[in-house]
């Protein structure tokens, strides 16, 4: 008998259980796109099929890091940058978690960054969506690492002298195996992405394009939006990591001339996950550690007989 | 002086096999009866540099190195860089033999590899040598394992010639090589082994008299570190999950754990940097799993803000902090205990942490149980603190010490039964910070456990988890959190981890912690044996600190050395800090040339302090008591 029985118990869930009581009124600013993650995440939630207490959504911290505030299931509100090491241990011991960790553009390309290329690169099976809005919301607008060059802020008066970071191609050589972007102003595809990456077994990364009208008052709205996946603008194939980059980069660098390029970048469905990894190889025992400090039947092994030998 | 003790001391280069064949050495030693103790001494480098292992040979137990030694293999540097005198580093290929006549004491041996090693090449050799007495053993070590097929058989060879001139039987090393040596290796090395025992009896005149001591154990011996220790009490603890980054001198445990974990169906990590190390410690712990990391003092540093995160998210976590000598990278290899106050105070907040400071292999795994329990009970992180010298130092300590019943209790922990009657907010939340818990702390449900839900956040927060800012919660919270402390001092109290040596009315005392221990023991013995009246206590416990417990032994006594490898005198900060007064009775003895001290330069600095004589040695500090 599992010690976590709300694992796999349900299958069928209703969106209005995941809109906590205690908090339920956000306090992002008006016409924030924070709201579309929240919004997106909750609508997906019926179709993933998972209920709040099998779902452990880890965030960082800035504007983006009070999603768990508003979203009903297990949540760790982390420190800065540092969400995808907590969320992706705590998969690795208890594996039937459906593991979730967001944050800002900040968080997780700036001072997260090297987690997010390490996380990226192990294919953890998580999913980890960015709220890209191009700026520091929280600390009161500064430049972040995907604000565009030139980008004037009260920390870069001259404007930023740095090109920004490319998340998508970034994760992609890093080695995700679901790389998505989606924008606020997008819900329903919105939805169908993080749902998707939900469902993939490997590490799934959504780069959430959140606009900040607060701090970001010149930046677009990301709309018009284009779907690659479905305009006769563009026609690549998902599952060629070559093209996907070529596509990455177009999109990239669209979208600092206005143009707002959405949808699937990466799938490869075939990569093994780090927790089968680690297991293939004998590093990961099959049943999830977490139930074995509730198995009363179990064993627990001693350095005295098991290691001690060899020191005598 | 008399020897009734071989201190026997193997020099070559780094990467000359030095670490192995001492141990062997040891523990051949420990088998046929004797107590032992290591001392190791070794660059940050990985081939060349001079290095040497000491081992410790005595009828009764030892827990530290001697006073200089008495029986010097010098087997010569075979990677040295420049065999220059010019050079910058001094001609490394004498190094081994070189180096080392400072320690060595007056009718000591020399062996020494005439292959590598030219004794004419060093000023005064034979004028030293006659002076203190020195009987000098030449011999072609290196064209000997040559002609056996390998020349890293030049240490066998050495470990049978030092057999032969120490009165040593073969029998328990040749197990040892068989237990480790595949068959086309292990024919030559028995038979070097045999032939260099036989030349070195045959071709010389054996006008020394130091030899090893005789022994018998009344019980099954082991031999083994501090970091196999640590190790050891975090599996029999219950924890499976260990996630690090490699940093010396903490990676010992890092290995120990990484090696043995899969066995157990354990998980361990090698990850992007500590920051990540702890993070991941902290979210395995957060879902169930008994955990650790850990670090040496850089690495550790990283782990400061996760740190702060496990206190305020009351994540149970044991991190280890394995000190080497710093400020930075400093003497990456070299011993020292200068990060204390790094351990208690580092991270930003009013902190709530364990930290116990083991001074032998007993305690470490003692200790590592504890803070295992302690974090897991209260839900709060506990330290390990420990050094270079405690980590690798290798003794025998009985076998059934470690014969104990493994404690994976999760500690503080709610079961799904439970929940059910457990308070809720009006959405179902589990009440995971309650203010009126007991001893502090409610029970925490786990991500996937059936109505358990609660969001745990780095940010003041309420019953719920809520992020909330009131200025009563924040009292109330904080007073909870900090009121945890009360609790583990009174359960710490029953542990009784400070250790005491010396007449319980002796007039003056000493003061020490952590790997100090056992050099402070031998210390504290020899003055009362030459009329002094001393008594020591070793404390563990730095936080919660036995505040009680040293004002008792500070009333006791006159005056009191802090003893400490460290410049500052941080353990006598501390004292003086929880205790609020004392700062007239102690004094420092403060070491931190990247050497642990000799148990003579404690006898001296105790001296010093009594009769404000200078001190002999260069390289220890004698610093007064307030208003002296
Ligand atoms: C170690 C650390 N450095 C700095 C901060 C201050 N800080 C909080 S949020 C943030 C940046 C927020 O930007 P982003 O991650 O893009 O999130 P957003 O608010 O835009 O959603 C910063 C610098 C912090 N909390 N911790
Ligand atoms: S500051 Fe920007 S990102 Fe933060 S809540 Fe307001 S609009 Fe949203
Ligand atoms: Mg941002």
């Amino acid at each position: 008998m599992s010690a976590f029985s709300a694992i796999g118990e349900r299958g069928e869930v209703e969106r209005e259980e995941f809109t906590p009581g205690m908090e339920p009124q956000p306090t992002w600013c008006p016409g924030c796109g924070d709201f579309g993650v929240l919004k997106a995440l909750k609508q997906a939630m019926p179709e993933v099929g998972r209920s709040p207490d099998e779902v452990l959504l880890c965030t960082g911290i800035g504007c983006s890091g009070k999603l768990n505030s508003y979203f009903e299931s297990y949540g760790f509100h982390t420190i800065h940058g540092r969400s995808l090491p907590i969320a992706r241990a705590a998969k690795l011991a208890n594996p039937g978690l459906e593991v979730v960790a967001a944050g800002g553009d900040g968080d997780g390309y700036g001072i997260g960054g090297n987690h997010f290329v390490h996380t990226a690169r192990e294919n953890h099976d998580m999913t980890y969506i960015v709220f890209n809005n191009e700026i520091f919301g929280l600390t009161k607008g500064q430049t972040s690492p995907t604000s565009p060059k030139g980008h004037k802020s009260k920390t870069q008066p001259h404007g930023s002298a740095k090109s920004p970071i490319q998340p998508l191609s970034l994760s992609l050589t890093s080695g995700a195996s679901y790389v998505a972007r989606t924008a606020a102003v997008n819900p329903n595809q919105a939805k169908e992405i993080i749902v998707e990456a939900m469902e993939h077994d490997g590490f799934a990364h959504i780069d959430f394009l959140t606009q900040c009208p607060t701090w970001n008052k010149d930046a677009r709205q990301y709309v018009p939006y284009i779907d690659v996946n479905e305009s006769d603008d563009y026609d690549f194939d998902t599952t060629d990591r070559s093209e996907a980059s070529e596509m990455m980069q177009k999109t990239e660098e669209a979208l600092y001339e206005g143009e707002v390029l959405t949808g699937r970048f990466y799938v490869d469905s075939d990569r093994p996950s780090y927790g089968q990894e680690k297991r293939a190889i004998g590093e990961m025992p099959e049943e999830p550690l977490a139930e074995r400090y509730f198995d009363e039947e179990y064993d627990w092994e001693r350095s005295h007989d098991l290691f001690l030998d060899k020191h005598k | 002086m008399t020897d009734d003790e071989l201190i026997w001391r193997i020099a070559g280069g780094s990467g000359d096999g030095i670490a192995s064949t001492s141990q062997n050495f040891a523990k051949a030693l420990m088998r046929s009866g004797r107590h032992v103790f290591t001392h190791r001494h070794y660059p940050s480098r990985i081939r060349g540099g001079h290095t040497y292992t000491e081992v410790r040979v005595s009828e009764t137990p030892v827990r530290a190195r001697g006073d200089g030694f008495n029986f010097l293999l010098a087997l010569g540097d075979s990677f040295a860089r420049n065999p220059s005198e010019n050079a910058y580093y001094g001609n490394e290929e004498l190094k081994p033999l070189e180096e080392n006549l400072d320690e060595l004491r007056e009718g000591g041996v020399i062996v020494y590899d005439t292959g590598l090693l030219d004794a004419s090449e060093i000023d005064d050799f034979e004028e030293r040598a006659e002076e203190n007495d020195w009987h000098v053993y030449p011999m072609d070590l290196r064209n000997m394992a040559r002609d056996f097929g390998r020349e890293v058989m030049r240490n066998t060879a050495g470990v049978g010639v030092t057999a032969a001139l120490t009165g040593m039987d073969l029998n328990h090393i040749e197990d040892l090589m068989g237990e480790a040596m595949p068959d086309e290796i292990l024919e030559p090395n028995v038979e070097i082994l045999h032939h260099a025992y036989e030349r070195a009896q045959e071709e010389f005149d054996h006008t020394h008299d130091v030899a090893v001591p005789g022994g018998e154990h009344d019980e099954e011996q082991a031999l083994l570190s501090g970091s196999d220790a640590i190790a050891y009490g975090a599996l029999d603890a219950g924890c499976r999950f260990i996630a690090g980054y490699p940093m010396t001198p903490w990676t010992e445990v890092f290995t120990i754990m990484s090696q043995n974990l899969p066995e157990v169906g354990g998980i361990s990590e090698q990850v992007e940097d500590e920051i990540a190390a702890a993070a991941l410690a902290i979210g395995a712990s957060h879902a169930g799993v008994k955990s650790m990391s850990g670090s040496s003092g850089g690495g550790f540093a990283l782990m400061s803000e996760p740190l702060g995160l496990a206190e305020m998210s009351e994540t149970p976590v044991v991190l280890v902090e394995a000190m080497r000598a710093g400020p930075s990278t400093g003497l990456p290899t070299k011993p020292e205990q200068a990060d204390l106050e790094h351990v208690l105070y580092t991270s930003q907040g009013d902190s709530t942490r364990v930290v116990l400071a083991p001074g032998t292999p007993e305690e470490a795994y003692d200790q590592t149980r504890q803070a295992f329990r302690l974090a897991y009970e209260y839900q709060l992180p506990a330290i390990v603190l420990y050094d270079q010298k405690l980590g690798g130092e290798m003794t025998n300590v009985p076998a059934s010490h470690f014969d104990r019943e493994p404690n994976p209790d999760p500690g503080s922990v709610i079961t799904e039964a439970e929940l059910e009657d457990a308070p809720h907010d009006a959405t179902g939340k589990y009440q995971r910070f309650q203010y009126d818990a007991e001893k502090g702390v409610t029970p925490r449900s786990l991500p996937g456990q059936k109505d358990g839900r609660f969001l745990v956040t780095g940010n003041e927060h309420h019953q719920s988890g809520h992020i909330d800012e009131d200025p009563e919660n924040r009292v109330l919270q904080m007073d909870r959190r900090l009121g945890k402390f009360d609790h583990i001092s009174a359960d710490l109290e029953e542990e009784d981890n400070q250790t005491y040596f010396g007449p319980e009315d002796a007039e003056y005392g000493m003061i020490t912690f952590g790997s100090q221990q056992g050099t402070v023991k031998e210390a504290v013995d020899r003055l009362n044996d030459d009329g002094h009246s001393v008594r020591a206590v070793s404390i563990s416990d730095m936080a919660p600190f036995p505040t009680a417990e040293l004002a008792e032994f500070l009333d006791g006594v006159e005056e009191a050395v802090v003893v400490e490898m460290n410049a500052s005198g941080q353990l006598r900060g501390l004292a003086q800090k929880e205790l609020g007064r004392y700062g007239e009775k102690m004094s420092s003895l403060l070491k931190y040339d990247g050497e642990p001290f000799r148990p003579d330069e404690v006898v001296e600095g105790f001296k010093a302090s009594i009769d404000g004589e200078d001190l002999p040695g260069q390289n220890t500090k004698y610093v007064p008591a307030a208003g002296d």
